[in-house]
């Protein structure tokens, strides 16, 4: 059965004709969203996370006609003009990507974390926290937790400077 | 893909109502992160879906004027654990859902749907047993309100008839007001993991001695329980190591674990002893009591 549904994705509008069986990550996939991995398809390693109007969900087990009227956005979304977004950054000056599968959703995560966060103190173990729906295999999560700080210290940094 | 072969997604709780009774096959579908993940893993059991999904009505978190706090059923994890309203009046809720799954689980996964798929080990269940909430139900006879002690009828089932939409918690005044609570979920792992067993209390004090004790245990029984024998023990004792442990000793009476992969009925019984002492204790002093 086939349902229409109207969503945002990456700043784009789409009106798309969805198979009611079908999960947002399928559609997203479809699309050539394929920063959005299937790792373990029931909502455990959160390697499909996406955004959904700015909160982190799985996608792999979230019905692609709940995306109707919502915002979406990926990691295809996130870097502008050439410019790879701050979390983005980190992640890179951190060292926290090895094979990369998990990345795309675990910066999504950290993504709205680092949104959520901005203004407050927040440990190491309250990254950890945060992160506990992605899984990651390679780096043993010191290395993405480290991102993640240099974030938040970033942005601290701006408010500063803005005050 | 999800093998759903009829799916109606209902514009309001009485369309809900109505698609459910006439499909005796029809399931709810919620959150998601329990029906989805059945279907994925080949269930027939939910081919058959009515979404409630988008339904606002249900997401409503509130105060009424005599001090009884609403909660939604399709409210999810995340939302009930920033709600102010939640953490004012009744915070035993939101510290047992920020015990659930992960971040992204939380932020999908309904606490209806953790009442009503009548998991054992539902993180909410405890907290709400000893807060004595009552769920307001819609079905095709009308509105109910039944308590959600006695909800739980045995793993997977609970107090539903085919038609009927749990459409909000709700925790009456005197059952929170004056009580300190506390939950304590026991896992391999702190995230991403189901409870081994998980302890809820809730106390209220009459000067140094125990005025009413309420402890509930998930994963301790074939569904989650209150402790009647434990609660007896406790009434108007003093608050003492004494009394901890006669607490502790008793509760076996009350519960019934089995042996699983997760964990041998041996270590659950010294799991439901050690956090009967841990988790009471804390309910007695958040409600104001010093040992």
């Amino acid at each position: 059965m086939q349902k229409e549904i109207t969503c945002t994705i990456n700043e784009k509008q789409y009106v798309l004709s969805v198979d009611v069986r079908k999960s947002l990550l399928d559609i997203l996939r479809d699309l050539g969203i394929t920063s959005v991995k299937e790792g373990c398809g029931v909502g455990e390693c959160g390697a499909c996370t996406v955004l959904i109007d700015e909160i982190p969900a799985d996608s792999c087990i979230t019905l692609a006609v709940w995306a109707d009227g919502k915002t979406i956005r990926t990691v295809e979304g996130e870097s502008a003009n050439g410019q790879l977004s701050k979390v983005q950054q980190a992640y890179i000056d951190a060292g926290a990507v090895q094979c990369g599968f998990c990345t795309p959703g675990m910066i999504m995560t950290t993504t709205a974390f680092v949104e959520k966060h901005k203004d407050c103190k927040v440990s190491r173990e309250d990254i950890r926290k945060g992160h506990a729906g992605n899984l990651c295999r390679c780096t043993g999560y010191e290395t993405i937790i480290s991102a993640v700080e240099m974030c938040l210290k970033d942005s601290d940094n701006n408010d500063s400077g803005k005050n | 893909m999800f093998a759903i072969e009829r799916y109606n997604k209902a514009q309001n709780v009485k369309e809900a109502v109505n698609l459910l009774a006439a499909d005796p096959d029809a399931k709810i579908i919620a959150g998601g992160t329990d029906v989805l993940i059945r279907l994925h893993g080949g269930s027939k059991e939910y081919r058959n879906l009515v979404d409630i999904n988008g339904l606002a009505e249900l997401k409503e978190i509130s105060e009424e004027a005599g001090g009884a706090v609403r909660i939604g059923s399709m409210a999810t994890f995340s939302e009930i654990m920033d709600s102010d309203i939640v953490n004012r009046c009744v915070p035993v809720i939101a510290e047992a859902v920020s015990t659930v799954g992960g971040p992204q689980l939380r932020n999908t996964a309904t606490m209806g749907g953790n009442i009503c798929n009548g998991a054992v080990s539902a993180d909410s269940a405890g907290a709400l047993l000893v807060l004595q909430a009552d769920l307001e139900i819609q079905g095709i006879g009308g509105e109910r309100e039944v308590p959600v002690v006695g909800f739980h009828q045995g793993p997977g089932r609970v107090s539903l008839k085919q038609g009927d939409v749990l459409t909000a918690f709700r925790i009456k005044p005197e059952n929170y007001k004056g009580f300190g609570a506390s939950y304590y979920k026991y896992a391999m792992r702190d995230a991403m993991d189901i409870a081994t067993i998980g302890c809820a209390a809730a106390a209220r004090l009459d000067g140094d001695k125990i005025d009413e004790l309420r402890l509930a245990f998930t994963v301790a029984a074939p569904k989650p329980i209150r402790c009647e024998h434990a609660e007896k023990t406790a009434a108007g004792k003093p608050l003492s190591e004494k009394t901890l442990e006669a607490i502790s000793d008793i509760v076996q009476k009350d519960v019934k674990p089995r042996s699983s992969w997760r964990a041998a009925q041996e270590f659950r019984l010294h799991l439901i002893r050690t956090l009967t002492q841990r988790v009471v204790r804390q309910a007695i002093e958040r409600a104001g009591g010093k040992f």
